[in-house]
């Protein structure tokens, strides 16, 4: 069966196609935004209830009363940009050059109108140090609003987040 | 490095560097930050002699309780016995030297070696070792094999410390005047206890410790390294640390000292200022600590937590305390965590919010002090200048009531202590 045939004789199948589709689109944008700087843009993809959160270790059950490497909320996601903006944060000062590739995009659930999804990432950062290598799965959590999507959630959990870290200062 | 019980510790057969020419009063040598001979010689001479941090006895609430922690380079276990006891265990079966236990916490009342299948009381003894003819049977080699016990254990206010010298000034003779800046943090719990119990950040840094170790009291750095921050936030910390300011740096002696900032919170008079809000916003906490302590509270909240740098590897930073864990000359790792006090879960869940925002790889505050720590590191591997500069405030100390010696809140009276107490066990025989 040819992928053209199911669109075409299968509406719920290319509803489920389309939007893969859009949440993989709206993946790889988030994921250029961070890569290039560009706070603004990538500001504007979040909604007011945003989490952006990046454990460490291996307990994810009561976040809010154990240590995170990341646990922002809107206003923190705010706080951590303006910092970046005032251009004397001095572990993003010259920022660091990064690309990430992003793979294995699936939809996995739906949640109060919610889309979830979840994909595993490979990021390169180069500094004057060196290059690190970051790599783990991210687990968004996506809204439909109109024709768009925008960020409720952004899950990036680290492979080795049960390890010593180097500066995790960039838009993981 | 071995430690076998025998209170010898092991020290290096080449020739050691005369350490008087590389530490003087005012000026540090760069080698100290880059040697790896120094650094050898500092596992020996005191990561693996005076009292080391390790952990908390809140981490180990329960009989059978253990973490892996460090003492040095030392892979250490630190397990609580049934006889309620916090032991310190090399992780190192008597074996043939495999790690005996792998997880990082974990319950258990005995370690099994999976190589062989040699197994240990969480107390470090030899209770199994299986097909046991070959060592003529059960009740044999007991005695002589064990897991290398951390000769020396003690705790202060729940925080534990190990010692791999058997003998040498007891705990409360190292920690002496910082004492009561720990019996300072755990007042601020109305039940008089600190809890450690909200998982640790590792920061992997490429720096020697010790850069770490003395800018944690440095009152100079702040405005320039977290200005980007304090400007964003509006935060008040930054004048803290500034000329105006009525704060002290204090040399505690044994190479620990303090950042005092009670004289501006004093100044200000207000009940929680300190932690950056108000006693109305807080009310459930105020209470407590009011039927706690009575009208002591008052000054108690006023006056807030310390900001204490103990010797050679515990910082406490109001909020969030700090280990320095050294790897070699050039690498370390930060570990962080958030304070919890008991009795005041009001103020416990936004301790933890505001410390994941300041510390760790990622923090606001701490990242950008290890983007210092990592080029101060390459600055200090050049030729020339040869020298660190250490004399900031010197012309201005002064002896203050309780015999300590006292600088400016930007002063470097901090670090001249620390320097003081690192030549002593240095070059001490």
């Amino acid at each position: 069966m040819s992928a053209s045939a199911q669109e075409t004789h299968d509406p719920p199948a290319a509803g489920r196609e389309q939007a893969l589709r859009q949440v993989e689109q709206f993946i790889y944008r988030e994921a250029r935004l961070a890569d290039e700087h560009d706070y603004d843009a990538w500001e504007a993809l979040w909604t007011d209830d945003a989490l952006y959160w990046v454990p460490a270790g291996g307990d994810l059950t009561v976040p809010a009363e154990r240590m995170s490497v990341i646990y922002d909320n809107r206003s923190r996601i705010s706080t951590r940009l303006a910092q970046l903006r005032t251009g004397r944060r001095h572990a993003q000062d010259p920022p660091s050059q990064l690309r990430r590739v992003i793979s294995n995009i699936e939809i996995t659930g739906e949640d109060h109108g919610d889309i979830i999804a979840a994909a595993n990432f490979i990021a390169a950062e180069s500094r004057e140090r060196g290059v690190e290598l970051w790599a783990g799965r991210v687990i968004y959590r996506l809204r439909p609003a109109g024709n768009e999507l925008r960020m409720a959630g952004k899950q990036v959990l680290l492979v080795n987040r049960d390890q010593p870290l180097p500066t995790l200062a960039f838009l993981i | 490095m071995p430690v076998d019980g025998s209170g010898q510790v092991p020290v290096l057969a080449a020739d050691r560097p005369d350490y008087r020419r590389l530490i003087e009063r005012a000026r540090v040598h760069s080698s100290v930050y880059t040697d790896p001979q120094i650094f050898a010689d500092e596992l020996a001479r005191i990561w693996y002699r005076t009292w080391v941090f390790v952990g908390h006895a809140s981490e180990v609430a329960q009989p059978g309780d253990y973490i892996r922690t460090t003492i040095g380079l030392q892979d250490v276990i630190m397990a609580r016995g049934t006889d309620g006891r916090v032991h310190l265990l090399l992780n190192r079966c008597a074996h043939r030297g495999n790690l005996v236990c792998e997880a990082q916490r974990g319950n258990a009342k005995s370690f099994r070696c999976p190589y062989h299948g040699w197994t240990y009381r969480n107390t470090g003894e030899l209770i199994g070792f299986p097909f046991n003819q070959g060592y003529g049977g059960k009740g044999t080699i007991e005695a002589e094999l064990s897991l290398a016990r951390v000769p020396r254990v003690a705790e202060y206010q729940g925080f534990v410390f190990g010692s791999l010298a058997p003998d040498g000034p007891d705990l409360a003779e190292h920690l002496g005047e910082a004492a009561r800046e720990l019996d300072r943090l755990a007042r601020l719990s109305p039940e008089g206890r600190v809890e450690l119990t909200a998982g640790w950040l590792r920061h992997r840094t490429r720096a020697n410790w010790k850069l770490l170790a003395e800018n944690e009291t440095d009152g100079y750095h702040p405005q320039f390294v977290h200005g980007s921050i304090f400007s964003v936030t509006g935060s008040p910390i930054g004048a803290l640390y500034s000329d105006k300011s009525a704060a002290v740096t204090r040399s505690l002696g044994r190479g620990h000292s303090e950042n005092d900032l009670r004289p501006e919170f004093r100044k200000a008079g207000e009940p929680m200022r300190w932690f950056g809000t108000t006693a109305d916003r807080v009310p459930a906490y105020a209470a407590a600590m009011r039927a706690a302590h009575g009208p002591a509270a008052e000054r108690i909240l006023i006056e807030g937590a310390p900001h204490v740098m103990i010797f050679p590897n515990l910082f406490v930073a109001e909020i969030q305390v700090f280990v320095i864990q050294p790897l070699s000359a050039g690498e370390c790792v930060q570990h962080s965590t958030a304070v919890q006090l008991a009795g005041a879960p009001e103020l416990n869940r936004r301790m933890v919010s505001q410390s994941v925002g300041s510390v760790g790889p990622a923090g606001m505050l701490l990242a950008d002090d290890t983007e210092m720590y990592e080029r101060n590191q390459r600055g200090v591997a050049m030729l020339a200048p040869e020298w660190l500069d250490l004399r900031r405030g010197l012309a201005r100390e002064r002896i203050d009531e309780r015999g300590l010696r006292i600088g400016g809140a930007t002063d470097e009276t901090g670090m001249r202590g620390f320097w003081q107490h690192y030549l002593s066990l240095m070059e001490g025989a």
